[in-house]
C-alpha cells in the first residue's frame, strides 16, 4: 500500500497507533541503552522468577478446577435456583484482588502472607474467567453429540467427560489465560502479602533505587511471559470458534438433581459467592462505619475520592472517544495499514500497569525535557495527570475499542454510502450516523473504562502528581499500615462501583442473549454480551 | 451537451476488470436503464458515478461539472447524485421525516421544512412522517429511499436494483409508481436491473452491459426489436436465432422468407422472437409440439423442427395445440428480424 492510499484518516489511525504503542518499543530497548541494568538487582530475579512460577501453576490449576467444575454444575444439571447462582457466580469480577486481600489480612487469616495464600486470593477473584468461557462453550454443545456418545456406551457423566469436557477445552484454556494475565498484571495482592513476582519487584526497583532502566529491563521480562499468555489464548479461542462452528442442533439438557446432591449443589456455590464477595461486603461496611464512628478514617478521603472519581470520568470520556476514532479511522479509510496499526494500539491491555507506567514515562520524560528547555514549564508531562491519563489510554484503549468495534462492525456500510451520497463528509457521517447507532457501545465502552479506572493501582501509583492519591491508593496504602478500618470505606466504594459492568453484562445476557431487530432496510442489526469483555 | 456524460471509463478489482472503457449518456429528466446480468459490473458502474469508487480511468460529468476525472475527484458528498440502494440503507436511529430531512442539513429550516413535506407528499407518506423506518412495509421503506435521494434535488438519481427486495406481486405496482414519482420530480435517473421486464417498460432508453461494457442503447422497442448482436438478443427476452440466405429484401431460412429492415447479401443470422412466428395445426407440419407454457392471455410453446431444431412460439391463447400434435411452423406475417452475429 503506497502513501498516496494514506488518506487524512488512516494517517490519524496511524499516528494514534504509534502514540499508544510507540513507547513500549522502549522496553526492549532498553537493554540496548544500558546494558547490565539488570545485573545491578540480578538478587530480585531467581525470587521473582520463583514466584511468579508459583503464581502461574497455582492459580492456573485453581482457576481451572473452579472454574470448570462451576461451568459444568450449571450447564449439565438442574436444580433449585439454579438461574439465580448461574449468575451470582459472575459477582467475584467486581472484586479486586487487593480489597479481597485487605479483608483477608484484617480478619488475620492463618497462613495468608505466602505465595500460597496469593495463589488462592487469585482463584478466588478471577475464577470468573473460566467460569463465562467454560460456561458459554458447554451451552453451545449440541445435545446429538452427546447422545452420540451414550448411543456408544457411555454413562451421561462419563460422556460429558469424554466428550463435553475436550469440546470446550478451547475455551477453558483462553479463559485459564485471561485469569494468568491480569494474575501477572496484579500488583496489589502479591505486594500486600509480600509475595515478591515481577510487578513488586518493577515498583521497589523503581521507587526505591530510582533505576529507571533496570525497572524496564524487568518490565520486559514480564512482557515477554505476558505476551506468550496472549498468544497462547488467541490460538485457543481460534480454536475454539471451530469447535462451536461444529456445534449444532438442540442443547444438551440439565439432569434433574435431587436431595442431598441438590442441597450441595447450592450450598457450595452459594457459600463460595458469600466468602468471596458477601462476607467481604459486610465486613467492610462494619469497618467503614466504625471508621467514621471513631474518626478513623484518613484525613485525605476526600481528596481521594473526587481524584478517583475525576480520572476515572474523565479518562471515561477520553478512552472511548480515542477509541472510537481509531475504529472510525479504520473504517473511513479501508485501508489495511490502518487496520494494522489499530491492532497495535490496542496491545497494551495485555500489559500489567506497572509495565505500561515504565514504558510511558521515559520518552515523556525525554519531550518533557526538551519542552522545558524552550518553555520552562518544568514537569509538564511527567509530574501532572497527563502523564497518567497516557497510561491510562495504552492500558485501556483495547476496552473500550472492543466494545465499540463489535457495535460498529454491525452498522452496514452503505449507511455511510447514504449518508455521503447526501452531502455528509465523512466527519458528518461519524456524528450523525455512527455516534447515535454507537450509543450502547459507547456507554459500555465508557463504563467499563470508568470501573477500571477507579480500580487501577500500579500505574497510578507509578505516575501520580503530588497530591493525586486516589481510592486504590488509599486502600493500599493504609492496608500496608494494617489500618484495615481506614481502608475499608474506599475499598468498600471501589466494590460497589464495580459492581456496575457485572450488572449490566448479566442483564444483558438476560435477555436471552442476542437481541435481534432485523430488518431488510436496516441490515441485521444484533446487539450481543460478547461485545462487554469481562 | 448531454446532462450526464461518462467517458472511457474503467475500473478494476484487481486483475477483475468490472467496467472498461465505458461510454454512456444520460439526458436531463430522462429514465434510463443499465440492464445486464449479474457481475457484469453495473452495479459498479453506479459506484463509481456516485463516488464511492474512485475509477482508474475516464471520466464522469454531472450538468458540464467533472466530477470524476484525470486529476479530479469529487468526494461523493460534493457531487449531487442521490441514490437508492438495494437495500435502501435507510437510517434506522430516524424517523421517516429525519430520513428524508437528512440531506438537507445545510439549507435553512424553512425551506427544509417544506422541501421535506413536499417530498413526502410526492411518494405518498405525509402521513408517516414522524413513523419510526422500522415500522414500515417493504415498499414504503422504497419510497422514503426514493424520497430521501430525491430531497436535496439533486442533478442525478441513481437506483441499484430497486425492486429486488420486494414481493414479485408488488413489484409490478411499484415499478409504475416509482416512474411516476420520478417523472413528478422531473427528475434524471439511472436505473441498474437484471430484470428485462423491468427496464423494458421502466426507461426511456436501456443500455445493455456485458463484461464491463455497454453492448447497445437505444429505446426499449429498438433494443428488444434489433438487437445489436445476438448475446443481446437472447438476453433481453426469448428468440429463435436461424441461418439464412439473405437476397434482396428478405433472407430465406428453412422455416420460410422473412423481410430485412435493409437489404444484406450472403450467408447470415437472423434473431427471430417467439411472436414473429405462427403454427396451425396440421398432419403433415414441419414440427411437433414438444412444450406448452399457458400464460393466460398468451401461451408460449415448444417445438421441434424436422431439421432438429428447438424453436419458441408464442400465440395468443385463442387456439390451443397440444403437447404431441403436429404442426405448421412458418414466419408471421408482418415479422421484420433483426440481422446478428
Amino acid at each position: 500500500m503506497g502513501l498516496r492510499r494514506l488518506d487524512r484518516f488512516a494517517i490519524g489511525t496511524v499516528l494514534c497507533a504509534v502514540l499508544v504503542a510507540g513507547p513500549l518499543i522502549g522496553l526492549p530497548l532498553s537493554f540496548f541503552v544500558a546494558p547490565g541494568g539488570l545485573s545491578r538487582f540480578s538478587g530480585f530475579v531467581p525470587e521473582a522468577v520463583e514466584a511468579t512460577a508459583i503464581l502461574l501453576v497455582g492459580v492456573g490449576a485453581g482457576t481451572f478446577l473452579l472454574g470448570t467444575a462451576l461451568a459444568a454444575l450449571v450447564s449439565f444439571f438442574e436444580f433449585p435456583g439454579r438461574r439465580w447462582i448461574e449468575w451470582a457466580l459472575v459477582l467475584p469480577l467486581a472484586m479486586p484482588g487487593y480489597v479481597f486481600t485487605l479483608f483477608a489480612l484484617g480478619l488475620d487469616l492463618p497462613g495468608i502472607r505466602s505465595t500460597l495464600g496469593a495463589v488462592c486470593v487469585f482463584t478466588l477473584v478471577l475464577y470468573p474467567y473460566v467460569y463465562l468461557l467454560a460456561r458459554a462453550a458447554f451451552l453451545s454443545q449440541s445435545r446429538t453429540l452427546i447422545e452420540a456418545a451414550r448411543g456408544l456406551g457411555l454413562s451421561r457423566a462419563r460422556a460429558i467427560l469424554r466428550v463435553g469436557l475436550p469440546l470446550a477445552r478451547p475455551a477453558i484454556l483462553g479463559g485459564v489465560a485471561l485469569a494468568l494475565m491480569e494474575a501477572l498484571a496484579d500488583f496489589g495482592t502479591v505486594n500486600l502479602l509480600g509475595v515478591r513476582t515481577f510487578t513488586d519487584v518493577i515498583y521497589r526497583v523503581w521507587f526505591i533505587a530510582f533505576d529507571r532502566e533496570a525497572a524496564m529491563q524487568f518490565a520486559m521480562l514480564l512482557v515477554s511471559v505476558t505476551l506468550t499468555l496472549l498468544v497462547l489464548e488467541r490460538l485457543a479461542r481460534g480454536r475454539a470458534r471451530h469447535a462451536q462452528l461444529a456445534a449444532r442442533g438442540d442443547v444438551v439438557p440439565p439432569v434433574r438433581l435431587h436431595g442431598l446432591a441438590a442441597l450441595a449443589a447450592v450450598i457450595l456455590p452459594l457459600a463460595l459467592v458469600g466468602l468471596v464477595v458477601l462476607a467481604p461486603l459486610a465486613q467492610l461496611s462494619a469497618w467503614s462505619v466504625q471508621s467514621i464512628n471513631e474518626g478513623l478514617l484518613a484525613p485525605e478521603f476526600a481528596t481521594a475520592a473526587r481524584n478517583s472519581v475525576l480520572l476515572a470520568g474523565m479518562s471515561a470520556i477520553l478512552v472511548p472517544v480515542v477509541a472510537l476514532l481509531l475504529a472510525y479511522g479504520v473504517r473511513a479509510s479501508r485501508s489495511r495499514t490502518a487496520a494494522v496499526s489499530a491492532r497495535t494500539a490496542t496491545i497494551g491491555y495485555g500489559l500489567p500497569g506497572s509495565v505500561v507506567a515504565v514504558a510511558v514515562i521515559v520518552p515523556l520524560g525525554w519531550l518533557e525535557q526538551r519542552i522545558d528547555g524552550v518553555a520552562g514549564t518544568g514537569l509538564l508531562l511527567t509530574g501532572t495527570v497527563i502523564g497518567l491519563f497516557y497510561a491510562y489510554v495504552v492500558r485501556f484503549l483495547a476496552l473500550a475499542w472492543g466494545a465499540i468495534e463489535a457495535s460498529l462492525i454491525r452498522i452496514p456500510r452503505q449507511l455511510d454510502d447514504a449518508a455521503r451520497g447526501l452531502g455528509a463528509d465523512r466527519l458528518d457521517v461519524l456524528a450523525r450516523v455512527h455516534v447515535p447507532l454507537l450509543r450502547a457501545g459507547l456507554v459500555t465502552a465508557a463504563l467499563l473504562v470508568f470501573v477500571e479506572v477507579m480500580k487501577e493501582l500500579p500505574a497510578t501509583l507509578l505516575l501520580r502528581p503530588l497530591g493525586g492519591d486516589t481510592l486504590a491508593i488509599a486502600v493500599w496504602q493504609a492496608t500496608t499500615e494494617s489500618l484495615f478500618k481506614t481502608a475499608a470505606l474506599p475499598a468498600l466504594l471501589i466494590v460497589l462501583v464495580g459492581l456496575l459492568p457485572v450488572a449490566l453484562m448479566i442483564r444483558m445476557s438476560g435477555r436471552g442473549g442476542v437481541e435481534v431487530e432485523a430488518s431488510p432496510a436496516v441490515g441485521a442489526w444484533v446487539e450481543d454480551p460478547e461485545a462487554v469483555p469481562a | 451537451m448531454s446532462h450526464v456524460r461518462v467517458r472511457g471509463l474503467s475500473k478494476s478489482f484487481g486483475a477483475v476488470q468490472a467496467v472498461r472503457e465505458l461510454n454512456l449518456e444520460i439526458e436531463r429528466g430522462e429514465l434510463m436503464a443499465v440492464l445486464g446480468p449479474s457481475g457484469c459490473g453495473k452495479t459498479t458502474l453506479l459506484r463509481v458515478i456516485a463516488g464511492f469508487e474512485r475509477p482508474d480511468a475516464g471520466c464522469v460529468v454531472v450538468s458540464d461539472d467533472v466530477v470524476a476525472g484525470p486529476g479530479r475527484i469529487v468526494p461523493p458528498e460534493k457531487r449531487r447524485v442521490g441514490m437508492v440502494f438495494q437495500d435502501y440503507a435507510l437510517f434506522p436511529h430516524l424517523s421517516v421525516e429525519g430520513n428524508v430531512a437528512f440531506g438537507l442539513s445545510n439549507r435553512p429550516r424553512e425551506e427544509r421544512d417544506s422541501l421535506t413535506r413536499r417530498t413526502l407528499e410526492l411518494v405518498g407518506l405525509q402521513h408517516k412522517a414522524r413513523t419510526g423506518v422500522h415500522e414500515l412495509s417493504g415498499g414504503e421503506r422504497q419510497r422514503v429511499a426514493l424520497a430521501r435521494a430525491l430531497a436535496p434535488e439533486p442533478e442525478l438519481v441513481l437506483l441499484d436494483e430497486p425492486f429486488s427486495n420486494l414481493d414479485a406481486t408488488l413489484r409490478a405496482g411499484l415499478r409504475r409508481e416509482v416512474e411516476l414519482i420520478l417523472r413528478d420530480a422531473e427528475a434524471t435517473a439511472l436505473l441498474v436491473t437484471h430484470d428485462q421486464e423491468e427496464a423494458l417498460s421502466l426507461a426511456d432508453r436501456l443500455a445493455v452491459m456485458r463484461d464491463g461494457e455497454i453492448v447497445q442503447v437505444g429505446p426499449p422497442v429498438e433494443v428488444y426489436g434489433e438487437p445489436a448482436t445476438r448475446w443481446a438478443a437472447q438476453f433481453v427476452g426469448e428468440v429463435n436465432v436461424l441461418s439464412g440466405v439473405a437476397r434482396a429484401g428478405g433472407v430465406e431460412t428453412e422455416l420460410g422468407v422473412f423481410d430485412l429492415r435493409a437489404p444484406a447479401q450472403g450467408s447470415v443470422h437472423v434473431a427471430v422472437r417467439p411472436e414473429q412466428l405462427e403454427l396451425r395445426a396440421d398432419a403433415n407440419g414441419n414440427a411437433e409440439v414438444v412444450a406448452r407454457e399457458f400464460r393466460g392471455h398468451d401461451v408460449l410453446y415448444r417445438l421441434r423442427h424436422e431439421g432438429g431444431k428447438t424453436l419458441l412460439v408464442q400465440l395468443p391463447s385463442l387456439e390451443l395445440h397440444e403437447v404431441g400434435d403436429s404442426v405448421f411452423v412458418r414466419p408471421a406475417p408482418s415479422a421484420v428480424p433483426a440481422l446478428v452475429d
